[in-house]
């Protein structure tokens, strides 16, 4: 027991000592490899970031001039003799796990991951490890997925019957990620595509890393309100219940998330509709990545992970809940509704972490209510965990 | 089943009133008239009978999704009810169902003498052949527990607009015992008499309240500008017992509380001066418990209500007598159009061939002049045992449900305290997976006693504030409920407070909830459990 092990959980992020960096610090440290672009993983301040390719513009987009190393998957990247190398995880584009390797020992980081291709990703692939430190969003097993063909499909619906009553279609999700992920699986026979300008920034700076992605238009004063009306506008979270937003009433206003499993959750949300729609793996898939990596140790970051490592160490895996900064246990819960968040915004950033004595091991960086999620400047109230 | 469950999804897929009563009528033009009257039985809040005991229905349900039981009850408390709990973890199914609402729910009430195996037996075939919306449908059916987010009100209009039969009518019809199984769409749909069905009461009339919150009061300018001339009202005691309608038809009597709840029995000391009624009159009044001919605290009341068996010592210690406030049917004559005025005559009359005054109060008129003086006797209201004051407009007939307009309740402030919040419960429905429930304690020394348990009052804003603080300062876990961190100070309002050898503060409040949260105040400065005590008074 002498031995420590190869990664640790420390107060500023996870540290693998032999290679002397990090992996999606919280603080600023010297070397910070980057699973995705997310705000509750990329952090400012950082001297040197390792990132997979296809999140360079991004990252370049949310942090400013870094000084960025990117990585293909698969690419073996070697620091003070720890092999690192980046391998997908599904969860959005340029998503990566952070495989590292030192004297035959293997862990293995999952960042946030989902195992269905979502059809912009590059699909999930389970990395074998001895330890393995998963996230686990959604480990409950009352959330399971349907195929996103059959949500799309719902969608598609929804926007058409929009379309035959006269109603503008506003579809919310994270700028990065579910943005993607519904543009590219939207049916553009029926109408043209709107962005709202956070998601359209998103948009370019992946165009510019060579991504296609099917044609938008950023929406401006100068957009043609009836025109913007017969097509689908697709719009982050920030902007629900805004006037920006009912400039196009009468509409109807979809939330895509996981957390529209539940009928509690989606009724407080108030949105017209609700489609179960998420980056994050479900129960099922959750189980079934952790059993395909043959892990000896699976350690739980974020989300139900009391429930889910009991479970875990009851069918046979040897699980443990650590404390991090990525999502939240159990506080990874649903968006606010747009009047919470317009409170919300007139909160003085961190507001709470200030009033509050909160937990040794809690937050200290943590604007009120959950904060993980995509703080771009642009939206820095918008709040939530990316789902 | 499936047309049931198809009404769910598009009713939760939607937020607005119009598309609302749209899926309403697409649903009621779609299904056999019996399931009509099955919708029709479960929205308007009669609980199918519960054939299989909900620890058995729970059980198997665990058995079918392949879980332990912990986890089960872990995913209980994420979804915040149980018939969804159940329908999202049991396996997907494989058969197919094409039954009807009204078949599932007759073999539901076949079951109540089969054995538990054949119970179990059907109940894992059913759950087989639904898919996940029917299953919670289903689910809902089973275990009995029939809250939909949409009101009475909107099916009734639903169907108003399919039949042409004004609302008020169809709200009437639908009053009362009847059964599904036996009142027909047609039956329904025919103009109907008093014979048809002796018990059947009126819809309540309700009164809207004049002043929100306690914040917002109402200057008698207020009242002045709302209700204009003093000379148009009659003002009375709001009391507080159980509203109930009282009927005496064809030589029968019936006690029908707000709840549409046949009360008839629980109530036997009533019974000599309904049957001295003449037939043909039904009267709408509160029951309260009595003292020396003096109305009682409700708790004195609610100690009775719950029992299933009444002993002679209850009926001693708290006898019931009737304040009429109003008079519907008069020899056999449905009066409700008649004006408040006229209807009070006929009421004061009633009363006054009475052979029972005892039993048969009526509740007197306040006397005042101006807006003004009404609002001096307001602040009395405590002393007589009054929730505050009923304003009713002399002109107005007498009409179905919460209107605006013509009755107001003018109730008194709450009394409050400042506590400190200590234990905190997830709560259900759209709360689920949040900390809502919450126990409050007050100082009693250096220690914190809990005194009241309140669930409602705070936004959502401040819902997600407070749930966030709990999941970062729970001190330990037993089951579901969290011991917090006590820190966090809100002011609670309560109706009344009695003295309890129930509770270890050695008090019980009515209607406690919380009025705000008071993040002005340490925990230091929340009140003392002298204080509270000091608010019991002289009794």
């Amino acid at each position: 027991m002498a031995k420590k092990p190869l990664l640790e959980f420390t107060d500023k992020g996870i540290y693998c000592a032999p290679g002397n960096f990090y992996i999606d610090p919280w603080q600023p440290v010297d070397d910070a490899v980057i699973t995705h672009a997310h705000a509750d993983h990329a952090y400012p301040g950082n001297k040197r970031y390792l990132a997979h390719q296809l999140s360079k513009e991004v990252l370049l987009y949310r942090l400013g001039e870094i000084q960025l190393q990117t990585a293909a998957y698969g690419e073996k990247v070697m620091k003070n003799g720890v092999q690192i190398s980046l391998h997908p995880a599904g969860h959005v584009i340029g998503s990566a796990q952070v495989r590292v390797e030192y004297q035959g020992e293997v862990w293995v980081v999952s960042g946030d991951y989902k195992v269905e291709y979502d059809g912009v990703s590059t699909p999930f692939e389970a990395v074998r490890c001895h330890h393995f430190i998963s996230e686990c969003t959604f480990g409950m097993p009352v959330y399971q997925w349907k195929p996103q063909a059959a949500v799309f499909n719902d969608i598609n619906n929804w926007w058409r019957h929009n379309l035959d009553h006269g109603l503008a279609t506003v579809l919310v999700g994270y700028s990065l990620g579910k943005a993607q992920r519904i543009l590219q699986n939207l049916d553009l026979d029926n109408g043209k595509v709107y962005t709202h300008g956070v998601i359209e920034n998103t948009n370019e700076a992946l165009r510019r890393n060579g991504i296609q992605l099917n044609p938008t238009e950023r929406i401006t004063p100068e957009s043609a309100k009836e025109e913007v009306r017969k097509g689908i506008i697709i719009a982050p979270p920030s902007s629900v219940g805004t006037p920006w937003m009912r400039k196009f009433q009468p509409y109807s206003f979809g939330y895509c998330s996981g957390w529209m499993a539940i009928r509690g959750a989606k009724r407080r949300r108030a949105a017209d509709r609700g489609f179960v729609l998420s980056d994050h793996a479900d129960w099922d898939g959750l189980i079934s990545a952790i059993d395909a990596t043959g892990c000896e140790c699976v350690y739980l970051t974020h989300g139900y992970t009391a429930t889910f490592s009991r479970y875990l160490n009851e069918i046979g895996f040897n699980a443990r809940e650590v404390h991090t900064l990525y999502g939240d246990d159990e506080a990874a819960s649903p968006q606010p509704s747009p009047k919470e968040r317009e409170e919300e915004a007139e909160l003085p950033h961190l507001a709470l972490s200030k009033e509050y004595d909160l937990g040794e091991h809690e937050v200290k960086a943590l604007s009120f209510g959950e904060g993980w999620g995509e703080a771009t400047k642009d939206e820095a109230n918008a709040g939530g965990p990316d789902l | 089943m499936k047309s049931f469950a198809r009404l769910f999804l598009s009713l939760d897929e939607t937020n607005k009133t119009n598309e609302k009563v749209k899926v309403l009528k697409d649903y009621f033009n779609s299904v056999p008239d019996t399931d009509k009257m099955h919708m029709l039985a479960l929205f308007a809040g009669r609980k199918p009978k519960r054939q299989i005991n909900s620890t058995l229905v729970r059980n198997w349900a665990i058995e079918a999704s392949n879980i332990p039981a912990w986890l089960f009850e872990e995913s209980y408390h994420v979804v915040g009810d149980l018939a969804e709990t159940m329908a999202l973890l049991m396996p997907k199914h494989f058969g197919n169902s094409s039954k009807t609402l009204t078949e599932w729910i007759a073999e539901i009430n076949a079951l109540g003498d089969k054995t538990e195996e054949e119970k179990k037996l059907w109940l894992m075939e059913s759950w087989a052949m639904l898919d996940t919306s029917e299953r919670f449908v289903f689910n809902k059916l089973l275990t009995g527990s029939f809250r939909v987010g949409v009101s009475q009100s909107l099916v009734i209009k639903a169907l108003s607009e399919i039949s042409g039969i004004n609302a008020a009518a169809l709200t009437h019809r639908i009053m009362g015992s009847w059964m599904p199984e036996t009142y027909s769409y047609s039956q329904l749909m025919q103009d109907q008499n008093v014979a048809d069905d002796l018990s059947r009461p009126y819809p309540f009339f309700l009164a809207y309240p004049i002043q929100e919150t306690s914040e917002k009061q109402r200057s008698a300018e207020d009242m002045r500008i709302l209700l204009g001339d003093e000379a148009e009202w009659q003002a009375e005691w709001k009391w507080d017992g159980i509203r109930a309608q009282m009927i005496k038809r064809g030589g029968e009597i019936f006690i029908w509380s707000r709840g549409e709840d046949l009360a008839t029995d629980k109530f036997p000391e009533l019974h000599p001066f309904l049957n001295a009624l003449p037939d043909g009159t039904v009267i709408d009044g509160e029951l309260l418990s009595f003292k020396n001919g003096l109305p009682m605290p409700f708790n004195l009341l609610q100690t009775r209500i719950g029992r299933k068996n009444l002993n002679k010592k209850i009926l001693e210690e708290s006898p019931v007598a009737v304040i009429a406030y109003d008079c519907l049917e008069y020899e056999g004559e449905d009066i409700r159009y008649k004006t408040q005025a006229e209807r009070r005559l006929i009421l004061e009359q009633l009363h006054a061939e009475t052979p029972y005054p005892a039993l048969f109060n009526i509740s007197s008129l306040i006397p005042f002049s101006t807006w003004d003086e009404l609002a001096t006797i307001r602040e009395r209201s405590r002393a007589m045992i009054a929730e505050g004051i009923m304003l009713k407009r002399k002109s107005a007939a007498y009409q179905v449900g919460r209107k605006r307009g013509d009755w107001w309740k003018w109730k008194i402030d709450p009394l409050s305290v400042d506590a400190v919040m200590i234990y905190a419960q997830k709560g259900h429905g759209r709360r689920a997976d949040l900390y809502t429930d919450y126990t409050f304690a007050v100082w009693d020394g250096d220690k914190l006693v809990p005194f009241a348990k309140a669930y409602s009052g705070l936004t959502d804003a401040e819902i997600n504030k407070v749930d966030y603080f709990i999941k970062r300062n729970t001190l330990e876990k037993f089951g579901p409920v969290r011991t917090v961190k006590p820190q966090l100070v809100f002011e609670i309002g309560f109706e009344g407070i009695n003295k309890s050898t129930r509770h270890k503060s050695g008090i019980a409040l009515r209607f406690p909830r919380i009025l705000r949260w008071r993040q002005d105040k340490p925990k230091e400065e929340a009140d003392t459990l002298e204080n509270l005590k000091a608010l019991l008074g002289d009794e």
